[in-house]
């Protein structure tokens, strides 16, 4: 599938001496081994050079009929000792009405127009949203993510044929309004609240504590102020939850394995389960 | 002169390098003729790929390990296309009729069962597909909790996934009805009572969702075009909105 990359030993060897990472080595010199064979088949790489570029806008600009000099972006680096080669606005402002010219363009405002802030173009560079994101340590979706997820998939895949072909999904005698079964069972999930019923007003236990527990659940991002996401600074947080997923927990296991005939309390080891997925 | 047959490179070479083969995969896919193992191609096999690209390019090396995720967000969406799948050709053999002399609908289930080539191994897979996903939905809830990966900027994904949690208990809900057999209706009977208890429009909203004051063939129909339509076409754009959110919100959480 994949045609394996070969390696620019020269590279490697030379970056494996500067100190770089073994693996970010390995990607570079896969990199020159590939621009090499480019260059070979005749590829030009790279933006073009300021002056060809030029040139290049000049014979478009004449092509179109239009005026003005062309002016080569500067590339940075080399420039004029003001925030590491950025332009001031007023600067940029005239570069951009000579890349325009004396005629006013057809759409948009014109670059001398007070009206600045229209054109992204004029926007002084202090007014747009610098993102300041910190570099992670990344790797690549494919092969690495895609490899995971398709390994999970097919486990899950597999595990759930087996168990289709093995057990079969229970199906009962035709339904009956006239004739109220022995045990008597809403879905698993909905068990901890059939067991609340036991103890509570139906009012209480089928509408107000489900109501209140997916609230609560919603809101748990906008009471939980604490930034940290490390374990050690949120024990009451984890305690929370794990109370609250235990006590659910406990309400669905006694429902569906300790109820039997009547909703009265029973052993599975002396009367079974009453229980069906 | 016998000729010699094509050795299977030269098959291969033939069938990925025409004009229509070409327009199928995008550059950068790996069943693309010249598919290079290197950075630029991995980025492109991601990005060029519509399943694919519900990822970025890159994702955080922490967030690969198993033990991170335990790949439960994907298994329950995965879960959720098999549950889809195996659905429609559920649907092809079903009718939502029920009522005295007509049980319609608890004869498909049998005949799903007994005759339909494959129809036992599918339903099962359905049946136990959607109690797996209800515990997958569960599990992720807790993973997530437990990073405390709902933290800003992360809050409004995870109502969104509180959300999703409730549309995965009504679909598994309503599905629970549709074989119309003993187990089905008493379950539903107990759930639907409680509803009766909301305050101020209870009775208002039994009737609606029954189609009456008890169940019966109206509350079929209604829960099997809530099954098999309303709530999956609710869940996909909650699932949209989701998935997209988690890339903007920055990729997964941590690392801790």
């Amino acid at each position: 599938m994949a045609e394996e990359v070969s390696i620019d030993q020269e590279v490697y060897d030379r970056l494996i001496a500067a100190g770089t990472s073994e693996r970010i080595a390995r990607a570079k010199a896969k990199a020159a081994t590939v621009r090499k064979s480019k260059i070979a088949e005749g590829a030009s790489l790279g933006p073009r050079p300021a002056d060809q570029a030029g040139k290049a806008l000049e014979e478009y600009r004449s092509s179109q009929g239009g005026g003005g000099t062309a002016v080569a972006t500067k590339t940075g680096g080399d420039d004029t000792g003001n925030g590491g080669g950025r332009l001031t606005p007023d600067e940029r402002a005239a570069r951009v009405a000579a890349s325009l010219g004396t005629q006013p363009s057809s759409i948009g405002v014109p670059a001398a127009s007070e009206h600045t802030h229209r054109l992204l173009a004029l926007v002084p560079p202090a007014g747009i949203q610098q993102v300041q994101s910190k570099q992670m340590d990344k790797v690549y979706t494919w092969p690495h993510l895609l490899l995971v997820e398709f390994v999970a998939l097919l486990a899950m895949g597999s595990l759930l044929l087996i168990a289709s072909f093995f057990l079969d999904a229970p199906l009962g005698s035709l339904a009956n309004p006239n004739q109220v079964p022995a045990i008597n069972k809403a879905p698993w999930y909905f068990m901890g609240l059939q067991e609340l019923l036991r103890y509570f007003h139906p009012m209480v236990a089928g509408v107000t504590m489900p109501g209140v527990g997916v609230v609560m659940l919603m809101a748990v991002p906008y009471i939980d102020k604490n930034p940290s996401a490390r374990p050690e600074n949120r024990k009451v947080a984890n305690l929370a939850f794990t109370f609250f997923m235990t006590f659910w927990t406990i309400l669905v296991i006694i429902g569906s394995f300790l109820r039997g005939a009547g909703y009265e309390w029973v052993w599975p080891w002396t009367q079974g389960l009453g229980f069906t997925l | 002169m016998a000729r010699k047959p094509p050795s299977f490179s030269d098959v291969k070479t033939n069938v990925q390098d025409n004009v229509i083969w070409k327009s199928i995969f995008r550059p950068g896919s790996i069943y693309r003729k010249g598919y290079r193992d290197t950075s630029r191609d991995r980025a492109l096999a991601a990005m060029n790929n519509v399943l694919y690209h519900l990822h970025p390019v890159k994702v955080k090396r922490h967030g690969l390990k198993l033990t991170y995720t335990y790949c439960l967000g994907g298994l329950s969406f995965f879960l959720f296309i098999l549950l889809t799948i195996t659905g429609i050709f559920l649907m092809f053999f079903y009718t939502p009729a029920a009522g005295a002399g007509t049980e319609i609908a608890y004869a498909n289930m049998r005949d799903i069962s007994a005759s339909v080539t494959f129809g036992n191994l599918v339903r099962n897979l359905h049946r136990w597909g959607a109690h797996a996903m209800v515990f997958t939905v569960f599990l992720h809830m807790a993973r997530v909790f437990y990073h405390g990966a709902y933290k800003p900027p992360r809050e409004f994904n995870w109502v969104v996934g509180v959300i999703l949690l409730l549309l995965t208990l009504l679909l598994s809900f309503t599905g629970y009805l549709l074989p119309w057999d003993q187990l089905a209706l008493w379950a539903v009977t107990v759930g639907t009572n409680m509803m009766g208890y909301t305050p101020v429009f209870g009775e208002q909203v039994q009737f609606v969702l029954l189609g009456g004051v008890s169940i019966g063939p109206n509350t079929l129909l209604r829960w099997y075009v809530l099954h098999v339509l309303f709530i999956p076409f609710v869940t996909v754009i909650f699932l949209a909105v989701h998935f997209w959110r988690i890339r903007k919100d920055g990729g997964i959480s941590g690392p801790l």
